[in-house]
């Protein structure tokens, strides 16, 4: 008697209860992507008002009089389009080499044997500990006896490898099963053709976040380019920002559409990538 | 088509011996099963020939060729692995045309040969797919293919029936021993299963700690294992074994086992005067092991376990040994906790001597060796 009574109702509270608990999810979830989202929506906002609508109390969330002739300026008179140039010639190098440097140095620590590897890995792992900040004198004063300084090789140069890069790769390549080393070798693969058509492929997903970090962390730097450039010619795209920002002080709203403008090649490449930046993410979080 | 022989051949890492002075020859269109438990070396031996290892002394050849310095590539043998080692970024083509691609082989004949390949496995309909949309009897299958495909001289498989159910275990075994019939090609095979090996090899090789225990047919190991490694580890459920020293009582040789003396037949006495043993092993298949009123041993029934078409019967010894009898399911099966006098059928008695724990003969043969088993009793 008792088994059977009470088991329809149950069923109804606990589905309530699950769609109760979406309900909560989801309302928490678009809360979350309003704070992040908030400040991309008011800096395009802000970047087609008019500089004394921009000062307005109350603010104007909405432009209904876009003025788009901040871009022009932004992209003229500010010269966005010469660090703009800049910042992807430094970029697509700095990527580039990362990623190449990366694979090979990744490649060695999973499928070579080599006296003292596991050391050199710890070293590699070390290098992630020291922040940029520490090295960047000593960075500074080699650059310059190189003769480094206001050149694209300057900028990019001391960002061409990097630890982090090695380790993440090489936890991907460790995924490889050895079996298909072993069966590559049989079949006359060596290691330059196993690793770029076999583990490469496999690890594609790692080797695409891996690009997508470096290409972020390339465009968006600031205290290197501004230290090692001197002259419009060779900056990039922050420090042309920094410099828009002093040259329009009342014109806000150019200083926000050259803002939207050096953001929108990052926001392309995280739509275009994002799939892969996540998978990148989570990779060997979860069994599978 | 080629023979494999393994002349001495030592491999060692550090100071690890994986294998170690291994001798065998493995015979021109032969199915050689390598069995042995985890880390015997059988493994490694098979990487030796594939060329993934290099033998830290002694020769590998194949057909003429001592392949020793010879790259992995360039020794024409093709390998089948347990995990399949499918390329999991390319369809079941473009694994099947791997070799071909990496040969050169003109692009005609590669597909001719893959479709050969394919068609012969049944992988037709799914040589667009990749491996991840394959069940695990479709990549072995696969697998196999890509082994096939480019006619090696000899087939290398390691465990590859391992990751399959239990079921197609079985089906795959028999499609296996098909193809090796209708390739007419030199097979070494590694496994951990003995029913693997009983079933499929012309010959079993033994390994255990990186020595070659025993090679011969899987009949021939069945009833004459050479010592007491391969007696225990061949035959599910194993052999049952009493230990004891050799009595005489009465003019009569026996072995002393708890409170009794086993008599022995008179060939298995002969034995022992002609080594002169002082300690033996006794050894019995569980089917030739009766339950009854008038044997030497008494025991109590402990389990009876009914498999359906066969019963097993587990004793206990007075001093707590287990000892099992295997009984025909249509025998009436005896009461838990009954007490049971146990009788050992004398022709299939196996002697051991519990020093050495080698075999010791009593029909004045020599025991079966890695060296002393010739290509024409390989074949029978």
């Amino acid at each position: 008697m008792r088994a059977s009574g009470p088991a329809p109702p149950k069923a109804g509270k606990s589905k309530a209860r699950r769609v109760i608990g979406k309900v909560v999810r989801y309302g928490l979830l678009t809360l979350l992507a309003a704070v992040v989202l908030f400040p991309l929506y008011i800096t395009v906002v802000n970047s087609l008002l008019r500089p004394d609508q921009i000062a307005a109390r109350p603010p104007k969330f909405f432009p209904f009089d876009p003025q788009w002739d901040a871009y022009s300026r932004a992209w003229d008179g500010g010269h966005m389009s010469r660090y703009l140039v800049n910042s992807v010639i430094v970029t697509v190098a700095i990527t580039a080499g990362q990623v190449v440097t990366a694979i090979l140095a990744a490649y060695a620590f999973a499928f070579l044997e080599f006296p003292l590897k596991r050391t050199l890995f710890a070293v590699f792992l070390a290098t992630l500990m020291v922040p940029f900040e520490v090295t960047i004198i000593t960075n500074l004063t080699t650059a310059r006896n190189l003769g480094l300084l206001n050149s694209y090789a300057g900028l990019a140069v001391p960002f061409l490898a990097t630890g982090f890069g090695a380790f993440l790769l090489r936890q991907a390549f460790l995924q490889v099963p050895s079996d298909l080393q072993d069966a590559a070798a049989l079949d006359g693969y060596g290691h330059w053709r196993f690793l770029a058509r076999v583990a490469v492929p496999l690890a594609r997903p790692t080797v695409a976040a891996l690009s997508v970090f470096a290409f972020l962390g390339a465009w968006n730097q600031y205290l290197w380019p501004l230290l090692i450039t001197e002259d419009d010619e060779y900056r990039t795209v922050q420090i042309g920002l920094e410099q828009l920002s002093r040259t329009s002080i009342d014109q806000l709203n150019v200083t926000f559409a050259g803002v939207v403008i050096a953001a929108l090649p990052l926001v392309i490449l995280l739509l275009v990538f994002q799939k892969q930046l996540v998978r990148g993410l989570t990779a060997g979080a979860v069994k599978g | 088509m080629a023979r494999v022989v393994f002349d001495h051949v030592t491999k060692r890492f550090g100071d690890v011996v994986a294998v170690d002075d291994m001798s065998l020859e493995v015979f021109d269109q032969e199915f050689l099963v390598l069995l042995g438990p985890s880390g015997c070396g059988k493994s490694t031996a098979l990487r030796m020939v594939a060329g993934l290892e290099d033998p830290t002394e002694g020769t590998i050849t194949i057909g003429d060729r001592v392949v020793n310095d010879v790259e992995a590539k360039d020794r024409d043998i093709a390998m089948v692995f347990q995990t399949y080692a499918l390329y999991p970024h390319m369809s079941v083509r473009k694994n099947i045309e791997f070799p071909l691609r990496t040969r050169k082989v003109a692009p005609d004949q590669r597909t001719s040969l893959v479709m050969e390949a394919a068609e012969s496995l049944g992988l037709e309909k799914l040589l667009d797919r990749k491996p991840a949309q394959l069940s695990g009897g479709q990549r072995q299958r696969v697998a196999l293919a890509r082994a096939i495909v480019r006619r090696p001289q000899a087939f290398l498989m390691d465990e590859p029936l391992s990751n399959l159910d239990a079921k197609l275990r079985v089906q795959t075994r028999a499609e296996l021993i098909e193809l090796q019939r209708e390739l007419a090609t030199t097979v070494i095979y590694v496994t951990h299963d003995q029913v693997e090996a009983m079933t499929m090899g012309n010959r079993i090789a033994i390994m255990a700690d990186g020595l070659l225990h025993q090679v011969g047919p899987p009949q021939a190991v069945y009833e004459k294992p050479a010592n007491l490694f391969v007696a225990r580890f061949i035959g599910n459920p194993p052999m049952q074994m009493v230990a004891g020293p050799v009595v005489r009582i009465d003019g009569q040789l026996g072995v002393a086992v708890e409170h009794t003396v086993l008599p022995l037949p008179p060939e298995h006495q002969a034995a022992i005067e002609r080594t002169g043993v002082q300690s033996v092993v006794i050894g019995v298949r569980p089917e030739h092991l009766q339950l009854g009123s008038d044997g030497v041993l008494p025991a109590t029934v402990s389990v009876v376990e009914s498999l359906g078409h066969e019963r097993h019967v587990i004793c206990r010894l007075d001093d707590e040994q287990m000892v099992i009898s295997r009984q025909p399911s249509d025998q009436p099966a005896p009461g838990e906790g009954s007490m049971v006098r146990l009788v050992a059928d004398p022709a299939h008695l196996h002697l051991y001597d519990a020093e050495t724990e080698r075999r010791i003969e009593t029909d004045g043969l020599p025991p079966i060796t890695p060296r002393s088993f010739p290509a024409d009793k390989a074949r029978q």
